[in-house]
């Protein structure tokens, strides 16, 4: 063997061993990844806390202690997403004063990541909600109203992949059906279409085409109706086969801990809400590990 | 020879790059709670400075004092009617009714509301904005529908029925001691069958809220784009003094 031939073989064993570390360790180095996802619903304009006199919710809620536990978490976990699943306006003179403008500044300091829209954020009609576009900082995600005829159109997603210490997450928006319930002169020519039907063809997509760790839906469909053609959260959980957290609104339903049930698959499903009028936050925290693939047993869930 | 090592090297790599995504983030654990935000948390100093100024602004506002009520107004203290629907009807007439006028040409023939949707009392002293807040916190507008003079008889069979004060103001409906209709008038006149009346209410009944189904039949509908608490704010700048009364507008005799 000459020289020559001998630093090329070694240069060769060097770059498998220097790779075969590299990727060693770019599997073992980062094995446990922790993403925190926080949540609102049906906030309701509700920027102060409730007075200590108030019969149902005394000295509770509150957009400024809110930052402050928001902020908390965030330093524990950088990694930290937060969210509002609709009905942001609406409920305090700061709504009929200010037409949501101070909503959205505030959730925007607050670094809301998105948010889906619920039928009193129609309440100042299309032309309102486009108005206070410019003070929001976040995506406003709604899959099935199609607002391809309004002045809200291209403003809304139907989904966004937000990507966090390397996972990739999928969040898309689902809205309630408005004939009935909103004014048809406030929502014009938005076209609501089929959540269950939407839900399982973007979910498919976040999955199988955008390879997303985890997909998570903002719901204003409302937890649970008795009406078995009336769509909500738990029969949108039965139908999805990749959504792995419903974050819910419109019912103001208070849980005493978010719901587990079952998805099209039989896999296990989070339905979360957390009541009304900023009197709580809710907080799940998804534990992702790599490297122990073929023995997985799982997710545990701990509620 | 050095050839084929470096064959296995790409191999191998591609391997481990591969295995490596196929491994990367599995699921195994999942932590759900909510926290209750309550005076534990101290309020972040940047965000209450913020609000600061714009609810100094709407308290400015919300509590000038705009007129006086002598008494509490309720809508409890009548059987057939009450002080705070009468209230209510009576703004309605008097302040939607040139608008109406001015866009159609017509008169408003009377207001029915809804009980229910008197939220609030307003209790004796100083009225401000506030009150209204209180009273009306939804969005609803006054529209005036075209009615015909048979669904108006539908509608005084409803109101006899429901057993609740729901506000009227321009009718006038009298009953006799079994609680059966004697009479029933529009300003004065006995309804006509034929004839088609103005009734101004609230674009939430006229949608079918409170399963006010006369209201489905109308032949039109005008919006005055008016919201009621905002006819009342604008009443309250007028007037001095509230003091609406329990009156003989609907009424046992």
């Amino acid at each position: 063997m000459d020289r020559r031939k001998f630093i090329r073989k070694t240069t060769a064993t060097g770059a498998f061993v220097g790779l075969g570390g590299l990727s060693l360790q770019s599997c073992i180095g980062e094995t446990k990844k922790h993403l925190t996802i926080l949540h609102t619903n049906d906030v309701h304009s509700h920027i102060d806390a409730f007075p200590k006199s108030h019969s149902n919710f005394p000295n509770l809620g509150g957009l400024a202690r809110r930052a402050t536990l928001v902020d908390a978490i965030r330093q524990e976990n950088p990694n930290t997403l937060l969210f509002d699943a609709g009905d942001i306006f609406q409920g305090t003179p700061y709504f009929n004063f200010y037409g949501g403008e101070l909503e959205f500044k505030l959730m925007s300091m607050l670094k809301y990541d998105a948010a889906t829209i619920g039928n009193h954020d129609f309440d100042n009609g299309l032309d309102g909600l486009y108005a206070q576009l410019p003070h929001a900082s976040f995506e406003l995600l709604s899959a099935n109203y199609d607002f391809s005829n309004t002045i809200m159109n291209g403003h809304v997603k139907p989904y966004n992949i937000y990507l966090v210490n390397g996972l990739k997450i999928g969040v898309y928006g689902l809205g309630i059906g408005l004939e009935g319930l909103v004014t048809k002169k406030l929502y014009k020519e938005t076209q609501y279409l089929d959540p269950f039907e939407i839900a399982t063809d973007i979910e498919t997509k976040l999955k199988e085409e955008e390879y997303c760790d985890l997909v998570i839906c903002l719901s204003h469909l409302g937890y649970h109706y008795k009406d078995t053609e009336r769509p909500d959260d738990l029969k949108l959980a039965k139908k999805t086969k990749y959504t792995d957290l419903i974050i819910g609104g419109h019912t103001h339903t208070f849980l005493d801990k978010p719901t587990v049930t079952k998805n099209g698959n039989g896999t296990n499903i989070l339905v979360n809400q957390v009541g009304c009028f900023g009197i709580n936050l809710g907080r799940i925290d998804f534990y992702f590990e790599s490297g122990k693939s073929k023995q997985s047993t799982g997710t545990s869930i701990i509620v | 020879m050095h050839l084929k090592i470096k064959h296995f090297v790409i191999f191998i790599t591609i391997i481990s790059f591969i295995s490596c995504k196929q491994k990367n983030s599995d699921l195994t654990k999942i932590k759900g709670k909510q926290i209750p935000i309550d005076s534990k948390h101290v309020e972040k100093v940047s965000i209450e400075e913020f609000v600061s100024p714009y609810r100094k602004r709407i308290n400015e506002v919300l509590d000038s004092t705009l007129a006086y009520a002598p008494n509490t107004i309720s809508k409890t203290d009548g059987e057939f009617n009450t002080t705070a629907g009468n209230l209510m009807a009576d703004i309605v007439l008097s302040e939607a009714n040139p608008i109406f006028k001015s866009r159609t040409g017509k008169e408003i023939d009377f207001v029915l509301l809804n009980h229910g949707g008197i939220r609030s009392i307003i209790s004796a002293g100083k009225v401000s904005a506030r009150n209204a807040f209180e009273v009306m916190p939804f969005e609803n507008n006054i529209v005036v529908a075209e009615v015909k003079g048979t669904d108006v008889e539908d509608m005084i069979v409803f109101l006899i029925k429901s057993g609740r004060a729901h506000p009227i103001a321009g009718l006038q409906i009298v009953l006799d001691k079994n609680k059966k209709l004697r009479y029933a008038k529009i300003n004065g006149r006995t309804v006509h069958p034929e004839k088609t009346y103005y009734v101004a209410t609230s674009d939430y009944l006229v949608s079918g809220g409170d399963n006010m189904g006369f209201f489905n039949n109308n032949t039109s509908v005008t919006d005055t784009d008016y919201l009621i608490r905002n006819a009342m704010i604008d009443y309250f700048k007028k007037v001095d003094t509230l003091a609406p009364k329990v009156d003989n507008r609907f009424f046992m005799n």
